[in-house]
């Protein structure tokens, strides 16, 4: 029997543990020493995300990060709370079967590229189609740092790397498609030099009821230094990056003076003071098809602006939701005798 | 236990009394049902069984089908079969050579004569030899009419045809009244073994309750069947075999799969956590998946993951978060989860590896039985991989040694990986049913963990005994600290490269595991204390090595036997056990793979007696060589 009743409406906000006293972001540091290159992206990532947590004040002893394994999923040890630094990919097995068996605790994954796109592909397609109360957060670099500077499923075509000496010759994956397709019921994306709206959206992504997907886009200084410059340089970011937000309209650029309209083909800027301004989308992130925010996930640096914040985030019920659910029932419908289950549908007695 | 050596398969047919009418006693009876998969064998093997445990003989099942699931109709690839053997004495193997073989079909008797017994009982349903089903079967003639089975006695019953006319008038298709064929088979064979049509009515009103008209064709069938042995005149296949002496007690009946099932929810009852089963399907491993999703009721969860990797990496999770986190498998998906596996063996957690066994390598034969995966779960990972592994020896014995391996996870602190195999995961024997109040309560070091004073806990400290780690889960308020597969440092669990602090926390897991000894039985031998000869056997082989082992002491040999149940690590008495005989015998269904941990860890010359041939050993062939062995 499957329960398709809606999740209720209290549902929706997740549940989050506060502490009982007031803490603040050194709390939530732990007194490892990090070990990422000076400079590397990561550093602003972990600042972020220990500066959320406080403005959140969550109950460190509730809160759990597990990772994979590369640059990034080196992420739990820095953190003060429980962690698991486990295996090359399978960060959200791990995060699933403990969240589902301990549904009082708030449980973060953190991932690289290669770590979530490659090796772990499936099990991100999985963690996400069966929404899983569980927060990722996949800290895109387009590149495999830790194992120094290969390729990665993101990397770009014709990419040069040291595994791709005159170029990579497969075509890179979009972290927020793969979310999309994979019936994901929040999907965002923030980057690491934006410490504000980093810091909202981890927000954001930790107060969802159900599976978050937070792409991060994440400078590597070694192996793969501006990659995501073109567009999130503090020069340039206000003419080329797009925030999203639900319910406004969706205007960039300096003045605001551009917007995203439909087009026969997908997406296009128009004027926002021209002739078609009228015709400029309100972002919904709620919305149930996920067409529109497909076609914002695949909007791409140059032809078109880049889009950051929340781009879907609708309430569905979760996995946990469901099987407990199913435990409550079968509890009230059936006995759960053991020494009747022990017996069987017969027995026989011998003298 | 009754040690006495039940009478040998097939030990003769001897006529007591002719006649027909008369009813010969027998010790000891194999029956074999095979035909179409679509005949229904395994149903009415079952029923038999279920008739038999009532009648209150002890049995032993061995049900066999093909991979395929709907192999085309009448061919040789679409044969299932279902063997039962029953006793006046205890027994432990479903039998060897059936002394009768019910064939529904050209294809059922062309892979099955061949095992029956000369001069035994063969019941065959003569309206399926058409000219097309023996073709199918590549008969050139038709086997009934040519000679060829003189040497057995024959009942040609035309069994689809009487079927059909007991369930005439029913107003059922033709399809659905010949489905009724394998009830008249079985009538047939209750009249022949002397069987109670009773539980069999029974189960039938349970199962086709709701369908009037189907119960009802079912009931028609099954007296037909048993009137049509009643009424004709078979000579000396009327046998009757007396009940057993069993321990006085309530009795269920039992296969391996379900014994695992069973296990698991008292394993979660006796340790008051919540059990989370993540698994991929896979046979012959299914089962088990399959019957907990059923259990809600017990708080099971059940995870059907998207691999094998998931399903142990969420089993990891479950364990990490401190409760009953279980996996299962059979032996490809082992090799799928031995990095998540090594994972558990670095973060040191409590978790429970069921692996079921199959035929390989690769897909190998997914239906047959095989006991290949000892040394892919010894030491089928990368690194100093040290678990604890263990094996049940019987259908019944999967429950109590799931109790057994929950205890040592917990209580070590350490993935434990259970070895059952196909054989034991559908074979089924009359089995005691515990009293689930005389089980002992499975303790939770961690419950008295989380009460002490934080400054106190050091994940990687360990219990100066056991030498457990200090595992406490998350959500304990001041005991926050991180795990991972990376090295960790002795006592702190930080993160450490040191050399000297590798080889330290090596020999700290290796020497934790190999102090489980300390809190297990040591092995007990059965006959003489040291001597001449010495049969070792594990896991599933355990019924047809001591059935042999005592046949060959029928015929004036002095053997001992022990069998093995713990694998790693061993009993600590083990080593000296093997040493005290001039001779050791190691039989298994793999190329010899506890023969070399015995070689290697003791330097004893030991012998193997080894078949891969997807079958259980046979007990009569290993008799043979065990004799064959005391008298060298
Ligand atoms: C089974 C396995 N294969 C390969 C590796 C080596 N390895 C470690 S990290 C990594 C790639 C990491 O890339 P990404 O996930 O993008 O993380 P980053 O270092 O860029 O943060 C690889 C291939 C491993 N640790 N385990
Ligand atoms: S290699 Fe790149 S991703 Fe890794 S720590 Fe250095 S800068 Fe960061
Ligand atoms: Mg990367």
């Amino acid at each position: 029997m499957v329960l398709h009743t809606p999740p209720s409406p209290e549902l929706v906000e997740n549940i989050i543990p506060i502490a009982d006293e007031d803490l603040s972001r050194k709390d939530y540091a732990s007194d490892v020493d990090t070990r990422w290159c000076p400079g590397c992206g990561d550093y602003s990532i972990l600042a972020q995300m220990q500066r959320s947590l406080s403005n959140i004040n969550v109950a460190p002893e509730k809160m759990v990060f597990v990772s994979g394994i590369g640059c990034s999923s080196r992420f739990p040890y820095y953190m003060n709370t429980y962690g698991m630094h486990s295996i090359h990919g399978r960060a959200p097995t791990i995060a699933s079967g403990l969240k589902l068996s301990r549904p009082d605790l708030q449980v973060f994954v953190i991932t690289g590229d290669g770590d979530a796109l490659s090796i772990g592909g499936n099990h991100l397609l999985h963690v996400l189609r069966r929404n899983v109360d569980v927060k990722i957060f996949l800290f895109n670099n387009r590149i495999y740092g830790l194992t120094k500077g290969q390729y990665s499923p993101t990397s770009e075509l014709g990419k040069v790397t040291k595994s791709s000496p005159v170029g990579t010759t497969e075509r890179p994956l979009n972290p927020l498609s793969v979310a999309l397709a994979s019936e994901a019921t929040f999907v965002a994306r923030s980057y690491d030099t934006d410490p504000q709206h980093l810091q909202t959206t981890i927000e954001q992504a930790a107060r969802h009821h159900g599976a978050a997907f937070v792409e991060i886009l994440q400078n590597c200084n070694i192996f793969n230094d501006r990659a995501f410059a073109d567009y999130t340089d503090r020069e340039v970011r206000d003419e080329r990056l797009l925030y999203l937000e639900h319910g406004q309209q969706m205007l960039f650029g300096e003045n605001q003076d551009k917007g995203l309209a439909v087009s026969a083909t997908g997406l296009r800027v128009v004027d926002a003071h021209g002739p078609d301004a009228g015709l400029i989308l309100h972002h919904d992130a709620t919305r149930p098809s996920p067409d529109v925010h497909q076609l914002l996930a695949r909007c791409n640096y140059p032809e078109m602006p880049v889009p950051m914040g929340v781009i879907r985030q609708v309430t569905a019920p979760t996995y946990g939701d469901y099987l407990d659910g199913q435990i409550e029932v079968q509890k009230f419908k059936n006995r759960h005798d053991i020494a009747q289950l022990l017996k069987g549908r017969s027995t026989w007695q011998v003298e | 236990m009754t040690t006495t050596s039940p009478q040998a398969n097939g030990s003769g047919n001897t006529a007591t009394a002719s006649g027909g009418a008369a009813i010969q006693e027998r010790d000891r009876v194999t029956v074999r049902f095979a035909g179409d998969s679509g005949d229904g064998m395994q149903l009415a093997g079952n029923r038999f069984a279920d008739a038999t445990a009532v009648f209150g003989n002890d049995f032993s099942t061995l049900p066999d089908f093909p991979a395929e699931i709907r192999a085309p109709a009448g061919s040789l690839a679409g044969v299932s079969s279902f063997q039962i053997s029953f006793s006046k004495h205890q027994i432990f193997t479903p039998g060897d050579e059936p002394d009768t073989l019910v064939a529904m079909n050209p294809a059922a008797l062309k892979s099955h004569l061949a095992a029956l017994t000369k001069g035994g009982l063969l019941v065959v349903n003569e309206d399926a030899f058409t000219s097309g089903n023996l073709k199918k079967a590549n008969y050139p003639s038709n086997p009934l009419a040519d000679g060829s089975l003189d040497d057995f006695r024959i009942i040609k019953a035309p069994i689809t045809t009487a079927a059909i006319a007991a369930v005439e008038d029913l107003g059922l298709t033709t399809q659905n009244a010949e489905r009724t064929k394998n009830f008249f088979a079985l009538g047939l064979v209750y009249w022949l073994y002397d069987r109670d049509l009773e539980p069999t009515l029974d189960w039938i009103e349970q199962r086709f309750g709701r369908l009037p008209n189907i119960a009802e064709a079912n009931r028609r069938a099954l007296f037909a069947g048993h009137a049509y042995g009643e009424t004709t005149e078979i000579a000396d296949a009327h046998v009757r075999v007396p009940p057993a002496v069993l321990t006085p007690g309530e009795y269920r009946t039992i296969t391996g799969n379900q014994a695992l099932v069973l296990g698991l929810i008292t394993a979660s009852h006796l340790t008051d956590l919540e059990l989370f089963y993540g698994s991929y399907p896979i046979t012959p491993a299914s089962d088990v998946l399959v019957e907990l999703a059923a259990l809600r009721e017990f708080g099971v969860r059940t995870f059907q993951a998207e691999d094998e990797i998931s399903a142990i990496g969420t089993a990891i999770g479950a364990a990490y978060g401190g409760g009953l986190g279980v996996t299962g498998t059979s032996g490809p998906g082992i090799a799928l989860k031995s990095e998540a596996l090594n994972l558990a063996v670095m973060t040191e957690l409590p978790l429970l590896v069921l692996d079921v066994q199959r035929s390989g390598p690769s897909t190998g034969m997914p239906t047959k039985t095989e006991q290949t995966d000892l040394l892919q779960v010894m030491f089928g990972r990368n690194g100093e991989s040290p678990l604890c592994v263990l094996a049940a020896k019987s259908p019944g014995d999967c429950f109590y040694m799931v109790l057994e391996a929950v205890r040592i996870a917990f209580q070590f602190v350490t993935p434990v990986v259970l070895l059952s195999d196909t054989y034991l995961a559908n074979t089924a024997e009359p089995w005691p049913v515990p009293d689930i109040n005389q089980l002992d309560k499975i303790d939770v070091p961690y419950r008295k963990l989380e009460h002490i004073d934080p400054e106190d806990f050091q994940p990687y400290a360990r219990d100066p005994e056991t030498l457990a780690r200090m595992f406490v889960p998350p959500g304990t308020k001041g005991f926050e600290h991180r795990i991972g597969g990376l090295e960790k440092s002795d006592i702190s669990g930080d993160v450490a490269y040191s050399p000297e602090n590798h080889q330290r926390m090596t020999d700290l897991r290796g020497e934790k595991i190999r102090r489980i000894a300390n809190f297990m039985p040591e092995l007990e031998v059965d006959g003489p204390d040291s001597g001449d000869m010495l049969v070792l056997s594990w896991g599933s082989t355990y019924g047809a090595v001591f059935t042999a082992v005592n046949d060959a002491r029928e015929a004036g040999h002095e053997i001992a036997h022990a069998h093995l149940q713990y694998l790693n690590p061993f009993p600590r008495n083990l080593g000296d056990i093997v040493s005290r005989y001039n001779k050791v015998l190691i039989p298994e269904a793999n190329t010899g793979q506890l023969r070399m941990l015995i070689r290697a860890n003791f330097l004893v010359d030991a012998q193997g007696y080894n078949e891969v041939t997807g079958q259980p050993l046979s007990a009569r062939l290993l008799t043979e060589a065990i004799i064959k062995m005391a008298s060298e």
